[in-house]
């Protein structure tokens, strides 16, 4: 039980979540809660299971046993209309940014927007959302750019900006630094705190980097076997006295 | 031993992927009856597969038109059956030369296009970007593509048609001297509506099956770049085998048909 069990309901749960590949098992029983304005980081070896949690939790995979919760909603009773409409409360960011590359910068951003009419109405004009949203990532000179003339940390600045043109109340990262230089994952993960602060979204964030999870994290899991082996804070965690906890802040 | 163990598990993926093949194209006629529906991206798959392929198509049919007929002349001069090229012409290409030429070319050029661009968009985790922001990618890519590749096809094939036998016109007109009306009016004086409509229904199957066939291979898309163009390529190699098949089924129902 952590200190935000008494106070509140958590916006993600997940309780006792099995998946396995064949005879591979990867998640066997995990946990998580997410509360309102938290950022969560799983930490976890390569192969842990972390990716596939995440999937799992925004339907991308059929977990073989557990419950997650979203919001109250039980994801596995909603119908595929009811699914999507969730999922514009949801937003994730990829490894690999998975921008559209047949689509310009502004055509990306415009693409979720155009389709949620139900959550935004129908927009005529969609420039100063568009732009609004590459300012917080501070690229609205990037608008009429293809994905092909980005650069690495481009792209994930600009897949964070359609990400938040939903205007979601969770998100999620997979691994948000992996494959970037040392500065600009750096400006990344100050980028994911002043979203967390200005939007105040509740966060999940997938990560391998220890300064991501010591920058941006209020508590952390880690993910050994399938399972939640520890959980705390980024502090309590360091001066665990567990050798398997260490090695991940070595 | 081994080797019967290869052609069991052979004919196992076989019969797996002929389920999923079936499925898939059964989420299809599910999918495209609900809303909502993707018009504008329809609309933009038919007029790139369309206009993108008419060049193609009406080169290739050309050259077929001007073969076809520089082929089968001198033959024909022996039996003194010259007078017969433009409905021999005509009937051949527009009941199984035309359709059948214009649907391997499409299968080359859209079906392979296909195949690469959703394998490309699942391995980069595109298709599923697009799921996350709640929009059915289904309903979005794969829907979008069957219909417009079923709709443009018989199109392609009319166009395809017509070129064939202007092509093999000029080879009469040069040749022979027969001027543009006589010919036509010899092509058009054997045809029926019995050749043109089974031709033009198959064309609609070949579409549905180039489509079909590029979505499965491109969705299903896996390991990584090197899947791209493996799927890129099956989807080739199963289009092409699947349009002789719908093909011979065709003509044999048109047999039938006919004899009744």
């Amino acid at each position: 039980m952590d200190e935000h069990s008494n106070l509140q309901q958590p916006v993600v749960e997940i309780s006792n979540l099995y998946k396995s590949y064949g005879s591979n098992t990867v998640l066997d029983g995990f946990n998580l809660n997410l509360y309102e304005g938290e950022n969560l980081v799983v930490m976890g070896k390569s192969g842990s299971g972390k990716s596939v949690m995440i999937k799992c939790l925004i339907g991308l995979e059929q977990p073989d046993r557990g419950v997650i919760r979203i919001m109250g909603h039980d994801i596995s009773q909603l119908s595929r209309e009811d699914l999507d409409n969730l999922r514009t409360e949801i937003g994730f960011l990829f490894q690999g940014s998975a921008l559209y590359d047949s689509m310009s910068v502004r055509e990306n951003l415009e693409f979720p927007l155009r389709r949620h009419t139900k959550k935004f109405g129908i927009i005529k004009d969609t420039t100063p959302f568009v732009l609004a949203a590459l300012e917080n990532v501070g690229l609205a000179h990037a608008i009429d750019l293809m994905p092909s003339e980005l650069s690495g940390g481009m792209k994930r600045r600009v897949a964070l900006a359609r990400t938040l043109i939903l205007q979601p109340k969770i998100i999620l990262y997979d691994e948000p630094t992996t494959g970037l230089d040392p500065i600009t994952a750096k400006e990344i993960i100050l980028l994911m705190k002043n979203i967390q602060q200005q939007y105040k979204t509740s966060s999940i964030i997938i990560t391998h980097d220890v300064d991501c999870a010591r920058v941006i994290s209020n508590r952390m899991i880690l993910l050994v076997d399938g399972i939640n082996y520890a959980e705390g804070t980024f502090q309590a965690l360091t001066t665990m006295n567990d050798e398997k906890v260490l090695a991940f802040f070595k | 031993m081994k080797v019967i163990d290869k052609i069991v598990q052979a004919n196992k993926t076989f019969l797996e992927e002929t389920g999923e093949l079936a499925y898939f194209a059964g989420r299809f006629f599910n999918e495209s009856t609900k809303r909502p529906f993707e018009v504008k991206e329809f609309l933009r798959q038919c007029y790139h597969m369309g206009n993108q392929s008419l060049l193609l198509v009406g080169v290739t049919g050309f050259i077929i038109g001007l073969v076809f007929t520089l082929q089968s002349r001198p033959t024909l001069e022996e039996f003194g059956a010259v007078s017969w090229i433009p409905s021999m012409v005509g009937i051949s290409i527009i009941r199984e030369i035309g359709p059948i030429i214009t649907a391997l070319i499409c299968a080359g050029r859209i079906g392979s296009g296909i195949g690469a661009e959703l394998g490309s968009m699942r391995v980069t985790e595109q298709i599923d970007a697009m799921e996350v922001s709640g929009t059915n990618p289904f309903k979005y890519l794969v829907v979008t593509r069957i219909m417009a590749t079923t709709l443009m096809l018989p199109i392609l094939v009319f166009f395809g048609d017509a070129i064939a036998i202007y092509g093999s016109f000029l080879v009469e007109n040069i040749k022979g001297g027969v001027s543009f009306t006589l010919y036509f009016n010899e092509v058009f004086k054997h045809l029926e509506f019995g050749d043109l409509i089974p031709a033009t229904l198959k064309s609609f199957f070949f579409g549905f099956a180039i489509g079909l066939v590029g979505c499965f291979k491109g969705y299903h898309c896996k390991k990584g770049t090197a899947g791209v163009g493996l799927a890129a390529n099956s989807a080739v190699v199963y289009t092409s085998m699947l349009l002789f098949i719908i093909d011979f089924i065709a003509v044999f129902l048109t047999d039938i048909f006919y004899d009744l």
